[in-house]
């Protein structure tokens, strides 16, 4: 047990930390970083509780896709973030007032399990306890049968969406090198290769 | 644990049929390339001729698989029979165009084949979330669409507020079904209407305002007045075809949705529900009838005349009544044939290689193609509900149920409406006949064009002597819909 209260704290103290250097950090590509690193023990936490699902989605969505995406558009677009701090304090009043509303929303979330604890339990498709099986067998249980539909529905979705951006975006432009496969396999190798004599002292 | 057998994916077999069958279709366009179009577009009018055949030829009786969440009925194949019409006319009507604006993409036929892919899982939902997912595929294929040509800067406008206003709307959706989830336990129609009828949610504040936003997001894809303001700049800015299209299959699709979702597991707060119906209606045929009166484009007239059909397709499910959602069907049925008659007209006009779409440019019709200009009368003299037409007997039968309701007020509004509406349609035949000729449209008309508008006007003028078969299916649908 004291191990697991350990690492939850040292878990929970460098997500608050890198939360923190995620917003005071000067240089932006290591605001992202250091969000990687809070994403990287939010999983660790999930971990603890047993949801090694979303530990692993954590992961490979936030980290591998989302974080990644954001380092993309911080280092690509030339944004002046010295500029964009000036208005640091004029947004503080905001950005702390929502900063409360979550607060609130946290505590009414944490007060209705002590307020009516009978509700807690009380979902549609209960997950079985872990001492049967796993997040990721029960998940894998009902994904494949009772929801098919919608798997393969989202599925539709994300090729049609797929679809639609290659349709929009994608431009057949004159003047751009490709590789072709097949010239590459045809050519020879005296084509490629060329023997020579070279005397030594001299060059070709 | 549940497993999947054979027999509980046959009631699905259309739409999994046109799942199938798109992927091959991507394979073909992306192997032959743009120079595939024609191909791939004729194997999607096959594509969706056969998943008409296998509807028709399917379980009719109610047939419920996926665990609940998709269901089968006659009130499904009614609606799915005319989705598939409406989408293999609008890739036929787009054939044309694609070739001689430069847009011939093998994508266009496709997405449109997926676009109905989603409308065939939204008129067979029977979950909130098989609901969803079927119009997000419908409207996500939509957007893509609306944009398709994309060097127009009209059309890309089109697409984007599209896209944003229809985001907007998919959320208002969920809210609703997350407030609907979260006070009665369930997102299944099924087990919805049981427990409406067991307990004393119905009256729940909470499921009203969740009642209220889901009918905002369903009311956002029929655009029904105040969700309507997409329509018009939509209609106008995405390339005619597309418009062709969007006026009617997909309005269909969500007008089937609409009276599932409402029906099916709300029956037992009709009387909530209701009022939001009645003063949707009455806002759509009054803005329809009001706001088309000064438009000159007729891709814009067109939209708000699809507007003010939405309203008074939505009075037969304001009445509630099993003859109420026979009169929606049949309205319906008849938009179709009329809305995919007149863009078939509008398609033809085209002086010296451009396309022209202002009411202006019909001037002298009557002479110069008399044959077109009689179709279009017909067709003009239908959308304005004057008999014989088949547009009659649309309005008839929704007004109809509507005063069988007792709904005084809805009826007497839609007439008023249908009144003022008639100017607009009328102006059309008139430009037609009596004005100075403008320069006449290319000639020959292509052979598809002319042979839809044949159909339609004549089904249009024909109607009246041979309603019956028409009538007996969407009652049988009607039926199985409210039992």
């Amino acid at each position: 047990m004291v191990l697991q209260e350990i690492t939850f704290y040292l878990f929970s103290a460098i997500i608050v930390a890198s939360g923190v250097m995620v917003i005071a950090a000067r240089n932006p590509v290591h605001s992202v970083l250091f969000l990687i690193l809070a994403f990287f023990n939010a999983a660790g936490l999930f971990i603890l509780v047993g949801a090694e699902f979303l530990a692993m989605i954590m992961v490979i969505v936030y980290v591998g896709a989302v974080a990644v995406l954001f380092l993309f558009v911080v280092m690509m677009l030339d944004i002046n973030y010295v500029e964009l701090r000036q208005g640091f304090l004029n947004y503080l009043p905001i950005g702390a007032l929502i900063g409360f509303i979550l607060l609130v929303e946290l505590v009414f979330v944490l007060g209705t399990r002590f307020a009516t604890p009978e509700t807690v339990g009380a979902t549609g498709a209960p997950i079985p306890p872990l001492s049967e099986m796993t997040n990721t067998e029960a998940l894998g249980q009902v994904l494949y049968t009772r929801y098919i539909y919608l798997f393969q529905a989202s599925g539709m979705v994300l090729l049609v969406a797929m679809i639609g951006a290659i349709v929009l975006t994608l431009r057949e432009r004159g003047g751009v090198r490709r590789q072709s496969i097949a010239r590459q396999v045809a050519r020879r190798r005296d084509e490629a290769v060329e023997v020579r004599k070279v005397t030594p002292g001299s060059g070709i | 644990m549940t497993t999947l057998s054979m027999s509980d994916l046959m009631p699905a077999l259309p739409e999994l049929w046109v799942a199938a069958a798109s992927l091959v279709l991507l394979l073909i366009g992306t192997f032959r390339g743009d120079r595939g179009t024609g191909l791939v577009s004729w194997l999607s009018i096959a594509v969706l001729i056969i998943a008409a055949v296998l509807v028709v030829s399917g379980p009719q009786d109610k047939t419920v698989t996926f665990g609940g969440m998709f269901i089968v009925d006659a009130f499904g194949v009614f609606a799915k029979v005319l989705a598939l019409l409406g989408s293999s006319l609008a890739i036929i009507m787009s054939l044309g165009y694609l070739r001689n604006e430069g847009m011939a993409r093998f994508e266009f036929p496709i997405l449109i084949v997926l676009a109905t892919l989603g409308m065939m899982m939204m008129i067979s939902a029977n979950d909130m979330m098989s609901l969803y997912l079927g119009l997000e595929l419908q409207s996500l294929a939509l957007y893509v669409v609306a944009a398709f040509k994309r060097d127009s800067v009209r059309a890309t406008e089109a697409g984007l507020k599209y896209f944003v206003l229809g985001a907007l709307s998919s959320g208002m959706l969920l809210y609703g079904i997350s407030l609907i989830y979260g006070f009665t336990g369930s997102t299944n129609f099924v087990q919805l209407a049981e427990t409406l009828r067991s307990t004393d949610v119905a009256h729940s504040v909470g499921l009203i305002v969740g009642l209220v936003f889901l009918v905002s997001g369903l009311a956002f894809k029929v655009s029904a007045v105040p969700f309507h303001m997409w329509t018009p700049d939509v209609y106008e800015g995405a390339a005619t075809p597309v418009t062709a299209f969007l006026a009617a299959a997909p309005k269909i699709a969500a007008m089937a949705l609409f009276l599932r979702t409402l029906v099916a597991p709300f029956m037992e707060a009709f009387a909530q529900w209701q009022q939001i119906i009645v003063v949707i209606a009455i806002a759509s045929m009054a803005l329809g009838a009001f706001a088309a009166l000064r438009q000159d484009n007729l891709k814009r007239l067109m939209a708000y005349s699809s507007i003010g059909h939405m309203g008074y397709a939505l009075m037969g499910l304001a009445a509630g009544t099993s003859q109420g959602l026979q009169g929606v069907l049949v309205y319906l049925a008849l938009y179709l044939v009329m809305n995919v008659g007149t863009f078939a007209a509008i398609l033809t006009m085209r002086v010296r290689g451009t396309m022209v779409e202002g009411v202006n440019d019909l001037a002298g019709l009557g002479k110069s193609n008399p044959m077109m200009a009689f179709a279009l009368a017909i067709l003009m003299f239908s959308l304005a509900g004057i008999p014989p037409m088949a547009g009659f007997f649309g309005k008839f039968y929704v007004f109809l149920a509507a005063v069988d309701a007792k709904l005084y007020v809805m009826a007497v509004a839609g007439v008023l409406s249908s009144v003022v509406a008639a100017y607009y349609y009328l102006r059309i035949i008139k430009v037609m006949y009596f004005d100075d000729p403008a320069e006449s449209f290319e000639q020959p008309m292509p052979g598809e064009m002319r042979a839809i508008l044949a159909v339609s006007g004549a089904f249009t003028l024909l109607f009246v002597l041979y309603p019956a078969p028409l009538l007996a299916w969407a009652r049988i649908a009607a039926g199985a819909l409210l039992p």
